[in-house]
């Protein structure tokens, strides 16, 4: 079963809700597809048994046989390449890899070549798999290196996806293929309307959802309303106490040192076992 | 006119909290809130919208099913695996590059063009607000993020304001790029804890490599006081002044509750007076 860990508004706590519930099932994969900020490793210190560079594809213009018509130009939605009169500038940040340009050439000038993005790391604590991606400061796209971290997804685990915050192109690609997603949210406004957003992109991409209230007993009860409202889950609640935000903040996933947490996440993987029907 | 930016790599550490204070404390200033996919900043300062605009960042292929001599060569062609199994374009994939539209023998793919979100020209208590929503799960946040730049640009032209406060998005991707560039300075407001450290490095990075001035800030320092203090001895060592330390108070979950900045809410909380402290400091380093 793949489950992924999703919020909205950043910082309710999905990275914990992940490791936590990673640790507490057994036999499971984590893949941190927060590719910006990857920081699931930094609670479990894993053994990091493979890096691998992460590159994509982007066009180099072969000047000699260019005649500068401009077509590959006109073509790119991305405004990647420039056509001068007699120059041709490739912008790599910009190009999203689609290769059209080379299709498009009639002079059969342009070439793909790597550019790097990024590097993914695979390792493991005990018997935790796990596998992230970190992207390298300056390149602008998640996406691509979001799709090869998800390419070494291990489906004889279960595997947890550690999402990114927000709600556009970066959660989309992580959370494609899930069969469940937990929505961590914390029970004030800005996690409400973050919650709100995200629902509605789990409803559109017809994904089955449920939500941990996190740092629960904070800000209002508007989070449980609009829950009871939609028919969506509150599979599980966390308070808010102190020793958790401590532990967090020394990079100790809170299960660990509070054993009766262990009993409440499986219990958690159990609900969404039977939500999702298998 | 200058510019300034709150960010922070990591999501949640307090960027909105700070930017509502300041946007009460710069009292005519252009805020902008250019974390268009999960905006927040609306709700503590209640903009009355004056304008606004289809943001419409990207395109779609559409398949003309009359037309589809189901060859299968988009589907073989799109490298974002877009075009399913049944030749049907999967609109969370499509990145609408359009290159299904020149393999296509028959002509019957096209792109169209999707309204991706709304930007927004707005007046609040304290000035204006320029604000958008990227429709949910849609791309292009950092055009959107890049529109909302331009529109504040203009607005403080128009209005005669001379600062631009910009919210930032989490990450260190595009929107986060879009947010930053070309500004006089941005706060990186982190927390004690080892997320909140790699983060902060990571964000300080970024700032570097868009030579950006750095300034940093410490949010519910007291939760780890051994990583706020290790936290300080590295920006330290790197050049980057700290100009301040939030503590830990529930008040400001409380004045969210209530959609007020902290300055507002509890002008006398420690939380308040050390974000207004910040503010001067800023003030003075960047001269607004």
């Amino acid at each position: 079963m793949i489950v992924a860990v999703a919020s909205g508004k950043g910082g309710t706590g999905k990275t914990s809700v992940a490791v936590n519930l990673a640790i507490c099932i057994g036999n499971a994969q984590l893949v941190d597809c927060d590719v910006e900020e990857p920081n699931a490793y930094l609670l479990l210190n894993p053994e990091i048994t493979r890096a691998e560079p992460v590159c994509r594809l982007v066009p180099f213009v072969k000047e000699e046989l260019c005649d500068y018509c401009g077509k590959c130009a006109a073509f790119c939605q991305y405004n990647a390449i420039l056509a001068l009169l007699e120059r041709i500038l490739v912008f790599p940040e910009l190009c999203h890899g689609c290769g059209g340009c080379i299709l498009i050439c009639p002079k059969k000038a342009i070439e793909e070549g790597k550019n790097r993005i990024g590097v993914i790391k695979e390792g493991f604590t005990h018997d935790l798999k796990i596998v992230f991606g970190e992207l390298e400061v300056g390149e602008p796209m998640a996406g691509p290196l979001i799709r090869e971290v998800k390419k070494r997804l291990d489906k004889s685990r279960n595997v947890i996806l550690d999402a990114p915050p927000g709600t556009s192109c970066p959660v989309v690609e992580t959370v494609k293929g899930s069969d469940f997603c937990i929505l961590v949210t914390e029970p004030t406004p800005f996690g409400l309307h973050d919650l709100k957003i995200t629902v509605k992109v789990l409803e559109d991409m017809r994904i089955p959802h449920g939500v941990v209230v996190n740092r629960a007993g904070i800000g209002d009860k508007k989070v449980y309303e609009y829950c009871k409202g939609k028919g969506i889950p509150v599979l599980l609640e966390i308070p808010y106490l102190r020793k958790i935000a401590e532990l967090y903040s020394r990079g100790v996933p809170f299960s660990l040192e509070m054993p009766e947490w262990a009993d409440r996440f499986q219990e958690l993987f159990e609900d969404i076992k039977v939500l999702v029907g298998s | 006119m200058k510019q300034i930016t709150i960010l922070s790599g990591k999501g949640g550490t307090g960027k909105t909290t700070i930017t509502a204070a300041f946007a009460v404390l710069a009292k005519k200033a252009v805020v902008a809130d250019c974390d268009v996919d999960a905006p927040d900043l609306h709700m503590l300062l209640h903009p009355e919208v004056l304008e606004t605009k289809e943001f419409r960042g990207s395109k779609i292929a559409v398949i003309d099913e009359m037309e589809c001599v189901k060859c299968d060569i988009c589907r073989e062609k799109c490298r974002f695996d877009a075009i399913t199994q049944d030749l049907t374009v999967n609109p969370f994939s499509c990145e609408g590059c359009g290159v299904c539209t020149i393999v296509c023998p028959v002509k019957a793919v096209s792109l169209t063009e999707r309204i991706s979100g709304y930007a927004y020209i707005s007046k609040i208590k304290y000035g204006f607000m320029v604000h958008a929503l990227l429709n949910p799960g849609e791309s292009n946040s950092g055009k959107l993020a890049t529109v909302v730049r331009q529109n504040a640009k203009l607005l403080a032209e128009k209005e005669g304001s001379s600062l631009i406060i910009i919210d930032g998005p989490p990450g260190i991707g595009c929107p986060v790029i879009a947010s930053v560039t070309g500004v006089d300075a941005a706060l990186v407001v982190t927390e004690p804890t080892m997320s909140g450290i790699h983060d902060l490095e990571r964000a300080l990075q970024l700032l570097r490599y868009f030579n950006v001035r750095p300034f940093a800030c410490v949010n519910m320092y007291d939760v780890n006081m051994d990583n706020a203090s290790k936290i300080s001895t590295f920006c330290e060592e790197n050049g980057v002044e700290v100009v301040g330390n939030i503590p830990f108070n529930p008040v400001v979950t409380e004045a969210m509750v209530n959609g007020k900045a902290i300055v507002e809410y509890s002008p006398e909380c420690d939380v308040a007076k050390e974000i207004a402290a910040i503010w001067d400091r800023l003030g003075a380093e960047l001269l607004f």
